[in-house]
């Protein structure tokens, strides 16, 4: 009867979310250095995603949950933190005029957004709005497979579909017609250490760094739970055989 | 209505529980008070301040715009702080005051790095009210610095106590010289 | 029951003046207990634990949560990064309300199978319906407050339920709304009452305990405890047997916290609540799947509406339609198969619930929704008056005896 009705519970519980991705979309499975129970994020992969967010992606999409400080968990020291927020344009006031003005970023600032607020976004983008990146991987289905099947997903459109004026084609997007202009060519983003930059290289960065974007406490999550969950087996263990040794004398 | 009516076992206090001096049970009991003791860490230090308030525990202030004898008030850690470019007057006032009389005697030089500029918490250390004296016009007490208008203490121009009810002076707060006009506090 | 059982001197005093030791002493060793539950009678301690850890958690999120339309999804997201430990706080409490409903759904399936719904426990059953219900109308306001898309689709669609009530349908939905639509007075009641319904809960768990205590539990073979020899102390024996139960909930629960902590969630509810776009796909979280079958199954919205209701009412009503005398399914070969037959509809429609409600799927939410009824209303009266049910033993320590038995 236990086995049974946990069997029929597990199958339950996994029938809710696999039903989430739908459509002829082709996504590619990758291993991920943050996949599984030990995985890690590679934080010079995620500092090559950040400098390709900032000079492919920024122009169009925000970040809006991440601030300065955060880089330090891409292996930023405090000055290098600060020289990165001193290059953005952040705007504070009122002063005592009365007056909003800008200033250089500090390392407490938030990424400050491109756009002025949500309808200056889609009156720049055909009215489309390109959404924030901050939780983009967990707010997809397999969003790190999907993002990276996404960004290496334009191709010439098949025989017999037409894509209409300010679309475009894409293998992984679901129904195939996406507004977004393909970002990725090859050699878009030079990088100092001379890594690939291949379309999909970049693009491996890029997951990288969105992935730590969205669950910036992964690391620290996975640590905690080795631990927890050795120590709830023992428990465990523990509790089976002092319970046996209490049942002992019923009959 | 004694137990052994309803139950088979055990009579409680004439014979052992079974298994109270068993290694298992006793560890199994042991680490289930544990783990309830780690739990309850993080819903205490969830009570600390979060990343994005200590990431403004310190603020970097420019006072190179702050006019001769003029105060501006930041926010620093949710409470005013006060930074006065000081004249010379009041510089030799502070200077000459002699501190053995003084209810928390300090001198001048230990409050302010750089005489030009004051730095201090703008929270009266009677009960927290904010002192006047900052804005031209407003009153500054018997001693020409601030006067805290809610029980009236007076305090001078480095911000020491000097009468009412107030036990210390004005907290002047950690800060340091990042350049000649860049002070950063906390 | 005197004083004089305690040997410490404060105990002894202040249990003289409010006998708090002594009802514990009582629960512990001379409430009765029979000797032959097997570890499907874990869940109801396993309950009380998750409605322990959604209380605890859910008053430290209260402390960092903004409960307003244009805060609420970036405080979530300030208690995920930024306060100390929030997104382990937070995915706990995300979780467990998932394993809350899992383990309650076992319960009521234990009592299914076991007839713990008879008399003399028709209350206690009832009062179980209710504690259900609260704990489904606390989930679903607790989905609403981190004000992603899911959480406001969510809201709207299940509030417009009401509007299928004849001439004040709409009027209702307005009242429950504070406004013309999901907005932010919905949020701040939502909030309010998520808030408070758990304190109810623990009240009516406390009920549902004093009306288990009356006569004790019932065991898998379905027959009264005839004698001491048939019972045993809830201390050591249960407690330690609770332990093993707790261990393997914390195990499982914390391998999904840690490793798979969205797994139960919706991607969606990852993008802020925007009114004027609806997901292309949206889904109930799974605990409400099979009730939200039976809503899609009816082409019509009063009777889908009625229809989804009656599913939970009729559990109020069950103890009267199953008067069968023999509790267990042990003895109750007919009965047994039903209720297997039940469970896989059950989980049917769960599946169902999360499919499109196009094609095969609908024809098949019809089907099982039908039986569904069938089982409760047709073959549970009928069962009891034509099933030839096996011979029950004389005592509960006469199977246990005569063979390892089947208790887990
Ligand atoms: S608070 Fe300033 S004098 Fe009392």
């Amino acid at each position: 009867m236990l086995k049974r009705i946990f069997a029929a519970m597990l199958a339950c519980t996994l029938a809710g979310p696999a039903m989430a991705a739908s459509g002829n979309v082709e996504l590619q499975r990758r291993d991920w250095s943050f996949s599984g129970p030990f995985g890690t994020f590679d934080k010079a992969a995620m500092q090559r995603g950040f400098q390709a967010y900032r000079e492919v992606c920024a122009g169009c999409h925000s970040l809006e949950l991440i601030a300065f400080r955060n880089f330090a968990d891409l292996g930023y020291n405090e000055a290098e933190i600060k020289a990165i927020a001193a290059q953005y344009d952040v705007q504070d006031g009122p002063n005592d005029d009365g007056e909003m003005f800008m200033r250089p970023g500090i390392a407490a600032d938030r990424i400050p957004s491109p756009y002025l607020n949500e309808n200056a976004a889609r009156a720049g983008n055909n009215g489309a709005l390109p959404p924030d990146l901050s939780l983009i991987t967990k707010a997809r289905a397999n969003g790190p497979d999907y993002l990276f099947s996404l960004l290496a997903g334009y191709k010439e459109a098949p025989e017999g579909v037409t894509v209409p004026e300010g679309m475009h084609y894409n293998a992984a997007y679901p129904g195939n017609l996406i507004a977004m202009p393909q970002p990725l060519y090859g050699e878009d983003v030079t990088y100092s250490d001379g890594a690939n930059n291949s379309v999909e290289a970049i693009s491996s960065d890029l997951v990288q760094f969105l992935m730590w974007a969205a669950e910036p406490k992964m690391e620290v999550r996975k640590r905690i739970g080795v631990a927890a969950v050795f120590f709830l087996s023992i428990f465990l263990i523990f509790s089976y055989l002092a319970k046996r040794r209490i049942w002992a004398d019923v009959h | 209505m004694a137990k052994s009516d309803k139950t088979q076992n055990p009579a409680k206090g004439d014979v052992q529980e079974p298994g109270r001096r068993d290694f298992f049970v006793v560890a199994t009991y042991a680490m289930a008070g544990l783990g309830a003791a780690a739990v309850a860490w993080p819903l205490i230090d969830q009570l600390n301040p979060a990343a994005d308030t200590l990431a403004l525990a310190n603020i970097e202030v420019d006072v190179s715009k702050i006019a001769v004898g003029q105060s501006i008030t930041v926010k620093w850690r949710g409470k005013p702080v006060f930074i006065r470019h000081r004249t010379a007057d009041e510089i030799a006032r502070a200077n000459a005051t002699d501190i053995t009389g003084l209810r928390d005697p300090q001198d001048d030089v230990a409050r302010a790095e750089k005489p030009e500029y004051l730095v201090l918490v703008g929270v009266c250390t009677h009960l927290g009210c904010v002192p006047l004296g900052q804005k031209t016009g407003e009153v500054r007490g018997d001693y020409d610095g601030w006067f805290c208008p809610c029980h009236g203490s007076h305090y001078d121009t480095s911000g020491r106590i000097r009468k009412g009810p107030a036990p210390t002076n004005l907290e002047v707060p950690p800060h340091n010289y990042l350049s000649d006009s860049v002070i950063r506090i906390g | 029951m005197s004083a004089e059982k305690f040997q410490n001197p404060v105990v002894r005093w202040i249990d003289h003046r409010l006998p708090v030791f002594s009802m514990l002493d009582h629960e512990k060793y001379d409430y009765p207990v029979p000797k032959n539950l097997n570890y499907m009678w874990n869940f109801g301690v396993l309950a009380g634990m998750a409605l322990a850890i959604m209380i605890v958690t859910g008053i430290v999120l209260a402390m960092s949560y903004t409960a307003h339309v244009d805060y609420a999804f970036e405080s979530v997201e300030r208690i995920m990064r930024d306060v100390n430990h929030g997104w382990l706080i937070r995915y706990i409490h995300m979780n467990t309300a998932s394993f809350f409903f899992i383990v309650v759904y076992i319960h009521i399936l234990r009592g299914l199978y076991y007839g713990s719904y008879k008399a003399p426990r028709e209350l206690l059953w009832i009062l179980g319906v209710v504690i259900f219900l609260l704990m489904m109308a606390t989930a679903f306001m607790g989905y609403v407050l981190p004000w992603g898309q899911m959480s406001f689709w969510g809201a709207t669609v299940i509030t417009n339920l009401f509007s299928a009530i004849p001439i004040v349908g709409d009027s209702i939905v307005t009242l429950l709304w504070g406004g013309f639509s999901v907005d932010n007075a919905t949020l701040n009641r939502f909030f309010s009452l998520h808030y408070l319904l758990p304190f109810v809960i623990s009240g009516v768990v406390v009920l549902h305990i004093v009306a288990l205590h009356r006569f004790g539990s019932n065991n898998p073979i379905g027959i009264d405890a005839s004698g001491p020899q048939d019972t045993i102390s809830f201390h050591p024996y249960y407690t330690i047997k609770d332990m093993v139960g707790i261990a393997v909930f914390l195990l499982l629960l914390a391998m999904t916290v840690f490793f798979f902590p969205n797994a139960m969630g919706h991607p969606d509810n990852y993008i802020p609540a925007n009114a004027l776009q609806t997901p292309a796909h949206i889904v109930p979280e799974w605990y409400f799947l099979p009730f939200y079958a039976i809503l899609r199954a009816v082409p019509d919205k009063l009777g889908g509406v009625l229809l989804m209701f009656g599913a939970i009412a009729v559990l109020f009503i069950l103890p009267w339609l199953d008067k069968s005398p023999v509790r267990s399914a042990r003895f109750r070969p007919l009965f047994r198969i039903f209720f297997w037959l039940f469970l896989i509809d059950a989980i049917l429609l769960g599946y169902l619930g999360g499919k499109p409600a196009e094609g095969i799927y609908v024809t098949l939410s019809r089907i099982a929704t039908a039986w569904y009824f069938l089982h409760f209303l047709v073959i549970l009266p009928l069962l009891s008056m034509f099933e030839t049910t096996k011979p029950l033993p004389k005592s509960i320590s006469e199977p246990v005896l005569g063979s390892s038995g089947r208790s887990a």
